[in-house]
């Protein structure tokens, strides 16, 4: 215990100094680029962060960029999870959609987003459909992994005792994939928040990706990193306020 | 009036392409409330019975019956079987419908057990016979009409083993549930039941039904069975072979 307690606490520090470090080698990388233009430095973009803040604008595309993350994200979630246990389960469904999960995995992001904006228009449901198609075949690669290792002597305790099916999926089947479910969501959100922004640079005209492809026209590498810079700050966020505390009270029971 | 009626005419196993018969003309009845021990060696389809008797495995040709009225199931299996994921609590209260009296008896049964301070400990924080023992507070929890136990003691050390067994006799004088009880330890089965069902090797039927009159309590080490134990190895050499073997091995181990 106090050994991987101390473990930690040198985590921590040695985390401090990597940030550290990459902002003194930004700095420095800076100071050597003639041209400031070309490579702002860490006060410059922080500068440009306050300004954009204040004005509104950044918060507001941030918010609508988020609010898209969001709904791919449980939509991913739901859908690849139901097809990832469902192939899980049964030979025959697994053998089915077996192709389409190799078909799905290997088609490009890109394409994908296209496909569904010509087909669907520059609507917004087009927008947050492409992003979790992008993400349901891997969620549903998982989650089957997880059906598979399923424990039946646990499930056939919950047969003898005769739970209702509601209480044998809440504390005998779905804590068997929380750690799946857990790993689905985590690779989920860094995939997803990469994806939503080529789809708003592709066919939306707010969020954080027109926004970046706004500034990438008029050559405005501050800006750019600006909004990278709030954008990875909000993610860091989400995982270490929202994802990891969640799992940590779903796996509490692993100690 | 019987608790059991047992007629299992074949239970066929299917390894590969292989197939095999697990039991053959398996009959027996078992009357409320006897403790009841099936004893034979192993691959003679014990825990394959238990899972017929539960319900759980229903591709045999046969049936089993069950007295009217009488739903109520607990089980243990070879391992514990617990939820990793809830406390030892929590797991007993599996087997009650969630109500505020359902609380109040899961901690009750586990407090009287001697599992009072582990309440809310995970199952890996426990020891062997301490999960054991939760799984036997799970299966006794709704007070059960059957009660079907499988080796539930196996691989224990002997006075954890011996512990349990004076619990699990202390609840069934009690409550007084009808008990089949698998096991291929001779001596426990001589100090547990009140009649013994040897079964043949593999395909497994009844061979002998032994009922037994020692008194309470019996010990395993104890003389009563150990002359017991002697006769009916005199008495019935091949049908016990495989258990005599089984148990020497035990003793030498231990």
């Amino acid at each position: 215990m106090t050994a991987t307690q101390s473990l930690r606490v040198g985590d921590v520090w040695l985390r401090w100094l990597a940030a550290a470090s990459l902002l003194a080698a930004w700095q420095a990388a800076a100071g050597l680029v003639a041209t400031p233009r070309l490579l702002p430095g860490p006060a410059a973009v922080a500068a440009a962060l306050v300004w954009l803040v204040a004005d509104g604008q950044l918060p507001l595309d941030l918010g609508i960029t988020l609010l898209r993350v969001a709904a791919s994200f449980a939509l991913a979630l739901m859908v690849g999870a139901a097809i990832g246990i469902a192939m899980g389960r049964n030979r025959r469904v697994d053998a089915f959609f077996d192709l389409w999960l190799v078909l799905g995995l290997n088609m490009p992001a890109l394409v994908i987003i296209y496909l569904c904006y010509l087909w669907g228009g520059l609507t917004e449901a087009a927008a947050v459909l492409a992003v979790a198609l992008n993400k349901v075949p891997n969620t549903a690669t998982i989650l089957r992994e997880g059906a598979r290792s399923v424990d039946r002597e646990l499930l056939q305790v919950a047969e003898v005792l005769h739970l209702p099916a509601l209480r044998r999926l809440r504390q005998v089947y779905l804590p068997q994939l929380y750690p799946y479910l857990m790993a689905a969501a985590r690779s989920g959100l860094s995939l997803i928040w990469k994806i939503v922004l080529v789809a708003e640079f592709v066919g939306r005209s707010n969020g954080v990706g027109f926004r970046l492809g706004l500034y990438f026209e008029f050559f405005d590498i501050t800006n750019i990193l600006a909004y990278s810079a709030s954008f990875i700050a909000v993610m860091l966020a989400v995982e270490s306020w929202g994802l990891r505390p969640l799992e940590r009270r779903l796996l509490r029971w692993r100690g | 009036m019987s608790a059991l009626e047992i007629a299992i005419r074949r239970k066929l196993y299917h390894r590969g392409d292989a197939e095999f018969e697990a039991l053959s003309g398996l009959d027996f009845t078992v009357p409320a409330g006897q403790f009841a021990c099936v004893l034979g060696p192993s691959g003679c389809g014990k825990t394959t019975l238990l899972a017929i008797v539960a319900g759980l495995d229903q591709a045999y040709d046969g049936s089993v019956r069950r007295a009217a009225g009488e739903s109520r199931l607990g089980m243990v299996f070879q391992t514990p079987r617990l939820m990793p994921w809830l406390n030892v609590r929590e797991n007993v209260r599996l087997a009650l419908a969630p109500s505020p009296s359902a609380e109040g008896r899961a901690e009750e049964l586990l407090r009287e057990m001697q599992l009072g301070t582990l309440l809310d400990a995970y199952p890996r924080q426990l020891s062997g016979g301490q999960q054991r023992r939760v799984a036997l507070a799970r299966a006794f929890v709704n007070d059960p009409d059957l009660l079907l136990l499988d080796e539930p003691f196996q691989a224990l050390d002997a006075p954890t083993a011996q512990h349990l067994r004076e619990l699990l006799l202390a609840l069934w004088a009690r409550r007084r549930p009808t008990i089949l009880f698998v096991t291929h330890d001779l001596r426990e089965a001589l100090s547990l039941g009140d009649r013994v069902l040897f079964l043949s090797a593999g395909p497994g039927r009844v061979a002998l039904d032994l009922p037994l009159d020692l008194p309470r309590p019996r010990s395993p080490d104890g003389a009563a069975v150990e002359a017991l134990r002697k006769r009916l190895l005199e008495s019935y050499p091949d049908l016990l072979r495989g258990l005599a073997a089984v148990s020497a091995t035990a003793e030498s181990a231990a």
